[in-house]
């Protein structure tokens, strides 16, 4: 019997290490077979650094996703709005601690995560890093972008690693809600008055773009995936993701008589069933994951103060768990 | 900044009376009864709930996933299962035609 020290196997994980070639062939035949890695198994380095790097990265996307949304918490045009929209805010917070924790056990630690994420050294989605200039653009984030979000959830909860697909697999059903609620607010503002529709247009206009490229790069730029793909820690593609959503969505949308942007020329191939379109610049993608989009700066800002304002909550808890005297709040946040 | 990797609970939740104690994840917490604060915040927030347990992750003891060949059967062991008899149909043939 052993104690449940999840994050300690690794013996010989890196290519050139005495029998690393037998173990990675038992472990691409286990996955092969359609067995789930448990922490504590053995598993090649790479495997351990991609989930980890994915995983920090989706973590991180749930935090700063409830950026644009917590922002218009006291905008919402309704009581039933703001009540939907608290709760949504905080399944993302929640979301982003059941993901660190599924990155844990793997051996890097919630601390170093946040803390690199803070200090602008770790990702997150494309989406987030461009603002929400107006109540539609809430209502677009959480019907498409949240749409868009299961597609490529529902596949990762299908993965090979067991905790990440066990965390998706609960985040996918609260996210549920997220995109019937986002659907609801958009119908009401595509059937509401012109005001509201030529609202809800505007954002769509804003958001095709960051849309169209949140799936990640082309299959033809895209380094990770093959080698993701053997792994099982990816099922599908970018494109394949990307097309999934364009041919359930774009139909919606078009039904509530929304159009895209004429620029992107999205056309139905019948013969190959797949929507063609004007190739995104990839290279706009790169560097607004790398923290260059428009609200980066911001939104990195936002965190931080966020991390700072809460660290007396924090000290208060360890303070009292420890038996030591809790602090007082300083004086900023008793407001 | 290290003010915020508490220790780890892993976390029970019980949907009904009755029903066990299902394990579904797990959260950082100073102690027992804040981690039982995380987990109902976490865990609990739109299924139904009666009952969450928290256990520190450091008491648990488990098997080695590499010694999973414990748990096989190195002989035939159908004699413990109740589709390892034919017993219905010798019971048929000494007259009980009643559910055994």
């Amino acid at each position: 019997m052993v104690a449940f020290h999840p994050n300690e196997n690794r013996l010989n994980d890196k290519p050139g290490d005495p029998g690393y070639e037998e173990n990675l062939a038992a472990f691409e035949a286990r996955i092969a077979r359609g067995d789930k890695v448990e922490p504590g198994d053995w598993m090649p380095d790479g495997y351990r650094q991609q989930l980890i790097r994915l995983i920090h990265v989706h973590a991180n996307s749930e935090i700063c996703g409830a950026l644009p949304e917590g922002t218009w918490i006291p905008h919402a045009p309704s009581l039933k709005r703001k009540l939907a929209l608290v709760a949504k805010v905080q399944d993302e917070v929640g979301h982003g601690q059941l993901l660190y924790r599924a990155a844990e056990t793997l051996g890097k630690s919630r601390e170093e995560m946040i803390d690199e994420l803070i200090e602008g050294k770790a990702k997150y989605s494309n989406v987030f890093h461009y603002p929400a200039e107006t109540w539609a653009d809430v209502c677009v984030i959480a019907w498409l972008i949240d749409a868009a979000a299961i597609v490529n959830q529902r596949m990762m909860a299908e993965g090979s690693y067991g905790p990440y697909a066990r965390a998706l697999k609960r985040i996918c059903y609260e996210e549920a809600f997220h995109l019937t609620h986002g659907y609801d607010m958009c119908i009401s503002l595509a059937t509401g008055s012109k005001f509201q529709r030529d609202m809800l247009q505007a954002a769509i206009n804003r958001w095709w773009k960051p849309i169209m490229m949140f799936h990640g790069p082309s299959d033809k730029e895209s380094k990770h995936t093959e080698q993701l793909m053997r792994w099982g820690i990816k099922l599908r593609t970018n494109d394949e993701q990307r097309q999934e959503f364009l041919k359930k969505y774009l139909p919606k949308m078009f039904n509530l008589g929304l159009t895209v942007p004429a620029e992107w020329n999205m056309k139905f191939d019948e013969s190959t069933k797949t929507w063609t379109y004007t190739e995104p610049d990839w290279s706009e993608f790169v560097s607004v994951v790398r923290g260059n989009g428009p609200v980066s700066a911001n939104r990195l800002e936002t965190r931080r103060l966020s991390h700072e304002q809460g660290r007396w909550v924090r000290e208060a808890l360890s303070a009292a768990a420890g038996g030591r005297p809790v602090p007082m709040p300083p004086a900023e946040a008793a407001v | 900044m290290t003010d915020t990797q508490w220790p780890i609970y892993e976390v029970f939740h019980q949907s009904a009376r009755g029903e066990p104690h299902v394990h579904v994840g797990s959260v950082h917490a100073p102690d027992g009864d804040m981690a039982v604060l995380m987990a109902k915040e976490q865990f609990a927030r739109r299924q139904a709930c009666v009952n969450l347990w928290v256990v520190p992750m450091e008491a648990i003891v488990s098997t080695p996933y590499e010694d999973a060949d414990m748990f096989e059967h190195g002989t035939d062991k159908s004699y413990r299962e109740a589709f390892g008899y034919e017993t219905t149909k010798r019971a048929k043939a000494v007259g009980d035609t009643a559910d055994i």
